[in-house]
């Protein structure tokens, strides 16, 4: 990686996963207790999907956590090898379906580098309005599900509110509401609607106004603060070492961020702002990804202002082929770094197609976050790593 | 005090013929246990959906009045599923020993002048034993279902009773000890007659002991097992605790105990620090004698039932309100609460109410 902006401030001593808890069980030491195993999952509500973690516990407290993934293991690395790379892009929007968008845009930055294409200026501010847009919806899903697993019910509707807006917005352009596949080599496939800017104007307006009802309803309330401040304090250097990026990453103070460290499509014409947290706890990863929302909303504005006219695609032969040779293309998905590395023999199918998906390696670091936690920690720590287990299991 | 207030407390099922009146009450406690809970369900529903900027139950039923009736109907239909490993006695005794408590606190709840079962001398210490043994079903459906997330459910419903029971009956020994009774009746009738020191001006305990309206309030959510206290259930967390395993009839016999538990609790805070069916502090029901809260005629009598269950219907508003703002508790934060904050709180409570009584 790049240059990497330092942590503002340390990470406040003594908060070593479990320091604290085990004081207020010590009176249980006299009894015989036996630890016991439960396995949360692959079906369970906390779990978002499928991934099953499998807890040594002595009581409520957790002695040692092992994620266990694979459970929705769809082969999408081997299926890609028999696809062509247009039929590649609807592929990768469903490995994780709460950024469809997202995902076809690495494939096409990807393809793009290894075909050496240039993509017309309009195309490249299209998708990234677009994945603007689709960032958003991705954390609101983030900011209601991890409200309801912390017990609080009502930011899920706020969030499916303005998700439904925007999924509205993207419909009209794109003609999907999940999975869009509007990205093609070389640009999107159609030009946006008339009327779509102001209408996009119009909710940028709205989701606004009303973002702060999100901060104040789940940011500022006293028992989501009590649940969730000192939580699952992540370590930078840990962070680092297992890979975890996104809003994980930029909550233990650490401003990774592609679309700044090594900008893509026009990112380095606009201001991205990356928040960052300081401890790196539940908290902060909250707080970060709340204020991911207002950041990507500022630059939806800066696009909405600097949209050129001008053509929207080039003109691609009936079947794209990528020319002999390797490529690894990353962008800043809305849960962290997504990589494709992409091997191409000259064929008009790819001969290796690898993905790199933020929320594997968030996955990972699983194990540490969880040791010592109790059972209602394990909920407020699990949703914090903000993870969509099709992307985990590809 | 008031000793001639708290002796009018006769029911008005009471006929000559011991039978028929023993009927008549138990049929009436019936119906109001299974009507009301209904209605403050309902109302959760709606109260619910419009603060999330939705509709609520909109199809069975004129604006989905109907939809608890449909749900019973459906709970009904359904297959009754016993784990093979769970204890099957205990298993499906848990709903019933449940319920059954949640029913008998109705016994003693005054719902209007003369609008009660049994006229206890010490109702309130009745009513707060009674309700506490549900927590003994809900330990027991833990227990016997044989999965692990009912037992951790269950063993945190009985960690919760435990830590909670002790606020809620030091709060209600304030009033006890303020109005000199613990007869339920009596303690509305010596809320009507309670001057602010010095004036004649009349105000509800809620008024003096505001410390201790909150402390029982946060307790009877707490009891209740209500979010933000709803470590027990914590759907996220171990799926549904201790109805996990629960299905069909026995399941909706679990629900209807909390909801029935809501109205109780509701009322008797109504009756606690409200006072009763009292429409406000110093005015009399129309056409009622005396202080104007016995000895009621047919309009009075209904007035007095429409004003408790407004008040009952309003605390439980502010209960889903709760449910609706805030995310649960985690059990240790819960356990620190009750024992740092709020018994030590309702110490002082009592104490400065002691202090007060015999002072003034």
């Amino acid at each position: 990686m790049s240059d990497l902006a330092t942590p503002q401030e340390a990470i406040r001593p003594g908060t070593a996963p479990g320091e604290d808890i085990a004081l207020e069980f010590r009176g249980t030491a006299d009894f015989d207790t036996s630890e016991m195993t439960l396995s949360i999952g692959p079906a369970h509500p906390a779990t978002h999907g499928v991934l099953r973690i499998v807890m040594d516990m002595d009581g409520e407290r957790v002695v040692d956590a092992r994620p266990v993934i694979g459970y929705m293991h769809r082969g999408f690395e081997k299926l890609a090898e028999h696809r062509d790379y247009r039929q590649i892009m609807a592929l990768t929007n469903r490995h994780d379906w709460l950024s469809g968008f997202n995902n076809e845009l690495g494939v096409a930055v990807t393809l793009e580098k290894i075909l050496q294409m240039e993509v017309p200026d309009r195309a490249q501010w299209i998708r990234m309005l677009m994945a603007e847009w689709g960032r958003i919806l991705n954390h609101l899903m983030f900011v209601g599900s991890y409200a309801i697993e912390l017990g609080a019910i009502t930011p899920m509707f706020y969030a499916f509110r303005e998700r439904e807006d925007i999924q509205h917005l993207m419909e009209s352009a794109t003609g999907g509401r999940l999975h869009f596949t509007y990205n093609q080599p070389g640009g999107v496939k159609i030009d946006l609607p008339k009327g779509f800017l102001r209408q996009s104007d119009e909710l940028l307006k709205l989701v606004r106004s009303r973002l702060p009802d999100y901060f104040d309803l789940v940011l500022g309330n006293e028992i989501f603060q009590a649940r969730t401040v000192g939580i699952g304090p992540l370590d930078p250097a840990l962070a680092l070492r297992y890979g975890v990026t996104g809003p994980t990453l930029q909550a233990c103070g650490i401003a990774e961020d592609s679309r700044v460290t090594e900008p893509y499509l026009k990112y380095g014409e606009i201001d991205v702002e990356v928040p960052v947290g300081r401890n790196g706890d539940a908290f902060d990863r909250f707080y970060v990804l709340l204020h991911r929302i207002r950041a990507s909303l500022d630059m939806i504005e800066q696009i909405h202002d600097a949209m050129p006219s001008g053509p929207v695609n080039v003109k691609l032969p009936k079947m794209v082929k990528a020319p002999e040779g390797h490529v690894y293309g990353r962008i800043e998905n809305p849960l962290g770094q997504l990589g494709y590395y992409l091997q191409s023999s000259g064929s008009k199918t790819p001969w290796r197609f690898k993905m790199r998906t933020p929320s594997f390696s968030n996955v990972q670091v699983l194990p540490h976050l969880l040791r010592g936690t109790l059972v209602p920690d394990m909920v407020a720590v699990l949703g914090s790593v903000f993870f969509v287990v099709g992307d985990v299991d590809r | 005090m008031n000793s001639e207030l708290i002796s009018l407390g006769e029911s008005l099922a009471d006929f000559d013929n011991f039978g028929l009146s023993v009927l008549v009450k138990v049929l009436a406690i019936l119906a109001v246990f299974f009507v009301v809970p209904l209605v403050v369900g309902y109302m959760e529903h709606k109260a619910m959906a419009h603060q999330q900027s939705r509709l609520g139950p909109m199809e069975a039923g004129p604006h989905g009045t109907l939809q608890l009736v449909a749900d019973g109907i459906k709970f009904a239909q359904k297959e009754d599923i016993i784990p093979t490993a769970a204890d099957k006695w205990v298993f499906a005794m848990a709903p019933g020993v449940a319920l059954v408590p949640g029913i008998l606190v109705f016994a003693v709840i005054p719902f209007g002048p003369g609008l009660w079962a049994i006229d206890l001398e010490l109702g309130l210490f009745y009513a707060l034993a009674i309700g506490s043994f549900s927590t003994l079903g809900v330990l027991m459906g833990g227990w016997a279902s044989a999965n692990k997330f009912s037992l951790i459910g269950g063993i945190r419903a009985a960690a919760q009773l435990i830590a909670y029971e002790l606020p809620l009956i030091l709060a209600a020994a304030a009033v006890v000890v303020q109005a000199g009774t613990m007869n339920l009746a009596g303690i509305v009738g010596a809320q009507a007659t309670f001057m602010i020191e010095g004036t004649s001006i009349n105000v509800w305990y809620v008024f003096p002991q505001a410390l201790g309206f909150a402390i029982f309030f946060i307790a009877a959510m707490a009891e209740l097992a209500r979010p933000p206290f709803d470590m027990p259930i914590a759907d996220s967390e171990l799926v549904f605790g201790y109805m996990t395993e629960y299905s069909g009839i026995k399941f909706a016999m679990f629900l209807l105990t909390e909801y029935g538990g809501m109205v109780s609790m509701s009322a008797l805070i109504s009756v606690l620090y409200l006072g009763g069916w009292q429409i406000a502090p110093g005015v009399a029901l129309p056409g009622c004698a005396g202080a104007g809260l016995f000895d009621c005629g047919a309009l009075g009598v209904v007035m007095g039932l429409g004003v408790m269950l407004g008040k009952i219907m309003f605390l439980s508003f502010l209960m889903v309100w709760a449910r609706v703002t805030y995310p649960r508790l985690r059990e240790d934060q819960l356990q620190k609460m009750s024992w740092l904050v709020l018994i030590p709180l309702s110490l002082v409570n009592l104490a400065i109410v002691a202090v007060g009584k015999v002072v003034l």
